[in-house]
């Protein structure tokens, strides 16, 4: 309990949210946190090795 | 009855198509090919994976009520499972997206898989939407009361109206969770009937 009101204390949420405005673009922080994730998720995905791939590809 | 009858029957046509098309040993297959040991081709079963919490999260949200959930401690836990599984569903359907989209999935005869993604996709936006306009709290005041305007200008505002806390929960409960759960059912079916879709070839020969 005490984590996650130090945690509140770090994010304060009550106050109207960051938003970022670049042309048509108009993205609050959250998402675009959010945007930036799922990206590295998807590189992570590509450039990570799989555990036992090297063995199978061996194996045939 | 003779075997002639029998061969004709609708179910004997039916269950002779199905596992024509797909037999037990494709539906569940034993081994995969060597391409799919990558991370890219986990997305899709993780996606499948939270879709399952959302649907169990949703079913003890719907037995227990929103008095429950916003009044009691388990209530807010279970609450809370039910929109981080939605968040991860997205999150995870969306890296399956790009992956797809990047590999060109709907090669070899896949435009069918591809295609029932694309609308489970768009069906899965409106169960999220429905869901925000069901929570019965501020959040989901401000929400309905944003986008009636924008459905009203598409002209779909009488038959879908976002202010009607009954309707949008239906709409949330039964409907599209359904359409997405048929929709999913098909899209895995197709995969499993079409194969996982192989990665570009490496080296590609030019014939001049």
């Amino acid at each position: 309990m005490a984590f996650f009101t130090a945690l509140g204390a770090l994010v304060p949420l009550d106050h109207f949210g960051h938003y970022f405005h670049w042309h048509f673009i108009y993205l609050s922080l959250s998402n675009l946190i959010i945007i930036l994730l799922m990206i590295a998720t998807f590189l992570a995905a590509i450039l990570a090795p799989f555990p036992g791939r090297k063995s199978r590809k061996e194996h045939q | 009855m003779s075997t002639t009858e029998i061969d004709r029957q609708w179910t004997t046509r039916l269950r002779q198509r199905a596992t024509g098309k797909l037999p037990p040993e494709k539906l569940l297959p034993d081994t995969q090919p060597t391409y799919v040991a990558s991370w890219i081709y986990v997305f899709g079963v993780a996606t499948l994976a939270a879709l399952i919490m959302v649907i169990v999260t949703g079913c003890i949200l719907a037995i227990r009520g929103p008095l429950w959930w916003h009044g009691s401690v388990y209530g807010h836990f279970v609450n809370s499972l039910h929109l981080w599984s939605v968040e991860i569903f997205f999150f995870t359907m969306i890296v399956h997206l790009w992956g797809k989209f990047f590999m060109a999935a709907w090669r070899g005869g896949r435009t069918l898989t591809w295609m029932t993604g694309v609308v489970t996709f768009l069906a899965s936006i409106a169960t999220a939407f429905t869901g925000y306009a069901s929570q019965t709290n501020f959040d989901s005041q401000w929400i309905t009361t944003q986008a009636k305007d924008g459905i009203n200008a598409t002209g779909a505002g009488a038959y879908f109206n976002v202010l009607n806390l009954g309707q949008m929960l239906m709409w949330h409960i039964v409907l599209l969770p359904l359409a997405a759960v048929v929709l999913t059912a098909l899209h895995v079916l197709l995969v499993r009937v079409k194969g996982v879709v192989p990665p570009f070839a490496e080296k590609v020969e030019v014939h001049s």
